[in-house]
């Protein structure tokens, strides 16, 4: 679905590489979490798939061909919901569909009152972003990334900001969504267990340049509900994880 | 309507007494060629209704009228040439706040030899006088866009003109408002400026012709009626803004 062939890449502040020769991929269908510290450069990795930032050296393909040139290939949310706020919540989330042309105005109203729907949104379609709460804000960004059709979605710490209570109903929905819609789903968090309950297997940054993604599969069947996280060998790998990344914390 | 009658209580009755204050001060100097007082300046504006209704004001009006029309198009151009560009920007931002220290009634004399008694002097004050506000405060609101929304937009595979008319213009859009009740009110001051100094018609040359004629009230007259079609200029402003932004800088 999505592979990194020997990419690398330089912030012209900087003077190294701060992805240096990576390769990875992503099977079509998963659910992957990249997992670092922050500042480690795992949302560089994202900027380069969506083409905000043009890798140094190196190819990047998504369903086996280059991206570059390329669009509407991959759905990008990141952490802030960015609605706008002086465009109603229908009219937000219909945007991609409104970039990308060749619908009526009635036809992207229907999509995007479909996709609100579809989040547990179903009739906030013509409310103000500011009248939603923090959660819904989320979700309605999810829905408004989802129409943008593509197959390959990326998740840039998209529930960082949210309470812990809202943020654990917020994972649970996330993985519903993800095994009735399957799409590919890359998601970067700095929380361990966040990336432990969501994923097939996590993608830890273990040092800064990022040479490798070190792919630990997760011990546990979907579909799966908190209580896998007190699973001996889950617990386990999450003490494992924290180890691993505290050692790259200076504080 | 009614709200906004108490909330403007406080100011009405202090005017109110300012006005008094006038009256009794007017009334004991009795001198109306130097402080005309008010009942005065209204009998005056009565008794002179014709000429300054339909001769006068319809000029300062047309000045007006093409100077913030001139203003407006020349303003909203170099907001939007110096957001593009930054070569541009550098080029005439400094120009723009220079022109700002030229002091306009010095130099409008000048205007009066190149461009005659008619109206074109006229509106080359007001358009220099207003120019500058539209485009500084224009130029703040294109700024003001965040480029974590185009950025968004972009992975959706905007192109510039998308981004300029979803995300740039909707926030410019409060700003430019701004722009222009600040405008209206200066603009009818420079036309007013500019007839003061040479014309043949017109509020500002009339107030003119009666300080010649050392007649007080017919000084205050036409400046009454300056400022009454200032405010009511500035309300129809305020009930487009109130119809077209929907939404106001904070998030």
């Amino acid at each position: 679905m999505l592979e990194f062939q020997n990419v690398s890449y330089q912030y012209p502040s900087e003077d190294f590489d701060i992805i240096d020769h990576l390769s990875f991929a992503v099977e079509p269908g998963s659910f992957h979490c990249i997992i670092g510290i922050s500042g480690c450069g795992k949302s560089t990795i994202f900027r380069m798939t969506n083409g905000l930032l043009k890798p140094k050296a190196g190819t990047i393909l998504v369903e086996g061909q280059s991206i570059v040139g390329r669009k509407h290939y991959c759905g990008y949310m990141p952490q802030k919901d960015l609605l706008f706020p002086w465009r109603t919540v229908g009219e937000n989330v219909a945007l991609p569909l409104e970039i990308q042309g060749g619908l009526t105005r009635a036809e992207r109203r229907d999509r995007a009152e479909a996709a609100l729907a579809d989040v547990g949104l179903a009739g906030c379609g013509g409310k103000m972003p500011d009248e939603l709460s923090g959660g819904m804000r989320q979700r309605a960004a999810f829905a408004r990334t989802m129409l943008t059709g593509c197959d390959l979605l990326l998740l840039d710490e998209p529930f960082s900001a949210l309470d812990f209570l809202t943020r654990i109903s917020m994972q649970e929905w996330l993985l519903d969504q993800w095994q009735r819609h399957k799409r590919t789903i890359l998601f970067i968090t700095h929380d361990v267990e966040e990336a432990l309950f969501l994923s097939s297997s996590v993608l830890v940054v273990e040092r800064t340049p990022i040479r490798e993604l070190a792919e630990i599969p997760v011990p546990a069947s979907f579909p799966r509900d908190r209580s896998c996280l007190k699973l001996p060998e889950m617990v386990e790998l999450k003490e494992h994880l924290i180890d691993l990344l505290r050692k790259q914390v200076t504080p | 309507m009614k709200k906004a009658c108490k909330a403007n209580l406080p100011a009405m009755i202090f005017l109110f007494a300012l006005l008094i204050l006038w009256q009794a001060g007017a009334m004991g100097l009795d001198a109306a060629y130097i402080l005309p007082s008010p009942t005065q300046i209204l009998a005056k504006l009565w008794e002179l209704r014709d000429v300054l209704f339909t001769v006068h004001l319809p000029a300062t009006m047309l000045v007006t009228a093409i100077g913030l029309g001139i203003s407006l198009v020349l303003g909203l151009a170099l907001a939007v040439v110096m957001d593009e560009s930054d070569l541009v920007r550098k080029m005439i931002y400094p120009i723009v706040v220079v022109s700002q220290t030229i002091p306009t009634t010095a130099i409008a004399p000048l205007f009066v030899l190149w461009f005659g008694y008619g109206i074109w002097s006229k509106v080359l004050v007001t358009v220099l006088i207003t120019f500058f506000p539209i485009t500084i405060t224009v130029y703040d609101g294109l700024r003001s866009a965040k480029t974590e929304m185009a950025e968004l937009l972009e992975t959706y595979g905007a192109t510039k003109k998308d981004i300029f008319l979803k995300i740039k213009v909707p926030c410019a859009l409060p700003y430019f408002f701004s722009a222009v009740k600040m405008a209206v009110p200066m603009s009818i001051i420079g036309a007013a400026i500019g007839e003061w100094l040479g014309a043949k018609s017109g509020l500002g040359y009339f107030s003119r012709r009666m300080m010649t004629q050392l007649d007080g009230a017919g000084v205050f007259a036409p400046i009454v009626l300056l400022s009454a079609a200032a405010i009511l200029a500035v309300a129809v402003v305020n009930l487009l803004e109130k119809r077209f932004v929907r939404w106001r800088g904070e998030s």
